[in-house]
């Protein structure tokens, strides 16, 4: 297939029947990660591993829900943690089937080992990396951006800047894996993946069969075999620069008034043609597809009087242009102050950017209140906070660490239960090390999803140093925050910690309602007093799957 | 055609319904379309906004610049207010009088509604009371999108059409309800716009 009709639908491709026709030629209204989803689930993927996380989630949950890939066989697997999922991916590329494997971009940092090891083992069959990345922190820690990472690890990474560009490239990187024998990532940001387009489909591919690859110590990262196969991917690199010069989705667009030259990333390419719809005047390089090919940028270069660069992150290709002298044309963007170092981009931030008129609405009226996001009314949490919050004023302030999930909300009022949040699993390892450097006892607050994804380690070296710690696992039955998927950690907890080794006459479950408020309290303080590891695990379904299992329930009658 | 509406609310109350029905009759019309929605931590009770874009010609961005909102539709009446800077300035706002209260500072709902009240291009209608008289406060947010019909260059038919798609599967009493509660919301803004 040659590269450019990956960017047309190619709606008519192998379709003779009619009723299949109309399938094809019917858009579908599909969220940013759907088109993802779907276009993996027809370019013949075989299976998704995912740890959910906003606003990666939607991807694993449309092909866990899609009848297409039931029918198929397409195993859908929420997964322990990212990094679990990442090596579940390259198992399965080993194996020569399609695969994917989708996280939120703090879960590449969970990830990190198996990702950047696999651009040296490289891809059997094909391997997509899809990351989704938060500018502006709707729903996260930070806003790191995942193309550094692409990069780190030298392969081919692919930013669309529609929901179809979207589905698109999951069909070409799936091709290019597979031809260059290299993993690839997608990177999206928020934006895409929670907005909604009409997506055209191509035609579907059959699933690869069981294939091993060719030489079977390609994964055998041995020092003398990792140095062969990292002298490869340095080999490819300028193959897959090449590819990006000629697959398509990257555009150089002419212009007549050369006074700017415009470089638009992903997205950022929908805020530029807002602003100017079809009468941009100015030469612009639309990029989709990095490395991005030198030639491209040497032509805007040459061409344009300054340049001005759109990325929906960090400054990548900004960075990379100006070097750290800064000896060329003037070059603009987030780095010069152009745009805001921090935050997603718009079409009104794009338009000062260029010089143009800014738009603006009434102000908002002084009577409009905050509404930060809270815990549900009848939340297990909030019973759960309030009984330690009480146990606690015997104690001095500081001393409860936390961790990623619902339960992060209690840092806000009225609860202000928590005094830190940092990365998954973060609770239980900093209240060791705080509770080393005097602060007894120290308290983790972790979710029962949390802690099988990063937490159990980290209790681990609780109890092998003894430490006094008092572990509180907010066991709901579920992934709260992020809608409410499968936790891994189901019916096993207790287990799982009489197993690395807490006492088990230290693992106390308590069921959070206000009624049994006095007797949680009593139980929490006798831990409280114990001078070592405690588990204390607060158990009571999440009210929101609670109530949309009743409705099943009530609807099946 | 084009149309750039706000919709707004509070996680939980249910917005992206007003959207999909949009969406689908947008759909029907064989218009463009972008919808941008908030998914994750906002959905907790906080403040939840869509973007929901609709066109004959091809839609760039998905989000719509600040002042270039041609409506906010919004489920609850402090939430309009909060996006006022995205409206232009003939754009019509259009919300739910009955608040949501899920925070302890709520302002006097007098004052919020005076603030609404001041914009010349406004409906206040209680959709949460047309919605019980019905039968089901479910339908209150059908009730708002009907208040915004008028304004939105759909016709009236291809709602119709949209809600009975997008309902088929709850059975003709649930689309039934729907669709009147589309006609009263409409009739009420038709009267007091």
């Amino acid at each position: 297939m040659s590269c450019k009709s990956y960017l047309k639908i190619s709606i008519f491709e192998k379709v003779k029947n009619s009723k299949i026709l109309y399938r094809y030629m019917q858009k579908m209204l599909l969220l940013g990660d759907e088109a993802i989803a779907l276009g993996a689930i027809d370019a013949g993927l075989s299976g998704v591993y995912a740890y959910p996380g906003t606003p990666s989630t939607e991807i694993t949950e449309y092909i866990e829900s899609s009848k297409i890939a039931k029918e198929k066989g397409v195993k859908a697997r929420w997964c322990a943690n990212e990094k679990t999922a990442m090596e579940a991916a390259i198992g399965m590329s080993y194996a020569g089937k399609r695969t994917m494997v989708c996280m939120k971009h703090v879960g590449l940092n969970v990830a990190a080992d198996g990702f950047i090891n696999s651009s040296i083992t490289g891809a059997n069959g094909g391997l997509i990396v899809v990351v989704a990345d938060d500018p502006s922190m709707h729903s996260s820690q930070n806003e790191q951006d995942s193309r550094f990472y692409g990069k780190f690890a030298m392969i081919p990474i692919f930013e669309p800047s529609s929901q179809q560009e979207a589905y698109n490239m999951v069909h070409y990187g799936f091709d290019i894996s597979e031809k260059y024998r290299m993993p690839v990532m997608i990177r999206i940001t928020t934006r895409l993946a929670h907005s909604r387009a009409g997506v055209g489909r191509m035609a579907e591919k059959e699933q690869n069969t069981l294939k091993l690859p060719t030489d079977l110590k390609q994964f055998v990262l041995l020092p003398s075999i990792a140095r062969k196969n990292f002298r490869r991917l340095l080999d490819l690199q300028t193959v897959i620069e090449n590819d990006a010069e000629t697959s398509g989705f990257n555009k150089y667009i002419e212009g007549k008034d050369k006074s700017k030259g415009i470089i638009a990333c992903g997205i950022a390419y929908n805020y530029i043609m807002e602003n100017f719809q079809e009468n941009l005047p100015f030469p612009m390089l639309v990029i989709g597809q990095h490395p991005v090919p030198t030639k491209m940028l040497r032509k805007l270069y040459d061409e344009c009087q300054e340049i001005y660069v759109f990325e929906d992150g960090y400054p990548l290709v900004e960075e990379m242009l100006k070097g750290s002298l800064n000896l060329g044309k003037p070059i603009h963007g987030r780095l010069d102050g152009t745009l805001t170092r921090d935050g997603e981009l718009n079409p009104n931030k794009v338009a000062v950017a260029l010089g143009l008129k800014d738009t603006i609405g009434q102000p908002i009226p002084e009577v409009v209140a905050q509404r930060p996001p809270a815990l549900c009314s009848g939340c297990p949490h909030t019973d759960s906070y309030l009984a330690l919050n009480e146990v606690l004023r015997d104690y001095s302030k500081g001393r409860v660490f936390s961790d990623i999930g619902c339960y992060t909300l209690a840092a806000l009022a009225p609860l202000e239960a928590i005094n830190t949040c940092v990365d998954m699993g973060a609770s239980i390892t900093m209240a060791y090390g705080a509770a080393d450097a005097g602060l007894v006892p120290a308290i983790a607050v972790i979710g029962d999803s949390t802690f099988t994804h990063s937490g159990m380690t980290g209790l681990l070296d609780c109890v092998v140093h003894k430490s006094n710690v008092k572990v509180f696992i907010l066991d709901n039955f579920t992934t709260g925050m992020t809608g409410g998927q499968p936790s891994a950690a189901l019916g096993k907890l207790e287990a799982i910690c009489a197993g690395v080794g807490v006492d088990p006459a230290h693992i106390r479950v308590i069921k959070p309602l206000m009624k049994n408020h006095e007797e949680n309290m009593k139980i929490i303080r006798e831990e409280l007093a114990y001078d070592g590891p405690s588990v204390i695990i607060p158990r009571r379904e999440c009210i929101i799957t609670l109530d949309k299992r009743m409705r099943e329930k009530f609807k099946n009658k | 055609m084009k149309k750039d509406i706000i919709i707004a609310g509070v996680g939980g109350q249910g917005i992206l319904s007003i959207a999909t029905t949009i969406g689908m009759a947008a759909l029907e019309m064989s218009l463009h379309l972008k919808q941008s929605e908030v998914h994750g931590m906002s959905q907790r009770g906080g403040d939840v906004v869509s973007n929901l874009r609709i066109s004959d010609k091809e839609i760039f961005s998905d989000l719509i610049p600040f002042g270039k909102a041609d409506m906010i539709i919004s489920v609850e009446p402090m939430e309009s207010l909060r996006y006022l800077p995205m409206l232009s300035e003939n754009g019509w706002l259009i919300t739910n009088s009955v608040p949501f209260k899920n925070i302890a500072h709520y302002p006097e709902v007098e004052n919020v509604l005076t603030e609404v009240k001041k914009f010349k291009n406004h409906v206040l209608i209680d959709a949460d009371g047309i919605a019980k008289e019905l039968g089901s406060v479910k339908s209150a947010n059908i009730v708002i999108l009907g208040a915004a019909s008028p304004y939105m260059d759909i016709p009236l038919e291809i709602l119709t059409i949209a809600i009975n798609k997008i309902f088929k599967n709850k059975g003709q009493e649930v689309i039934d309800l729907n669709l009147k509660a589309l006609a009263l919301g409409r009739e009420f803004s038709l009267k007091h716009a």
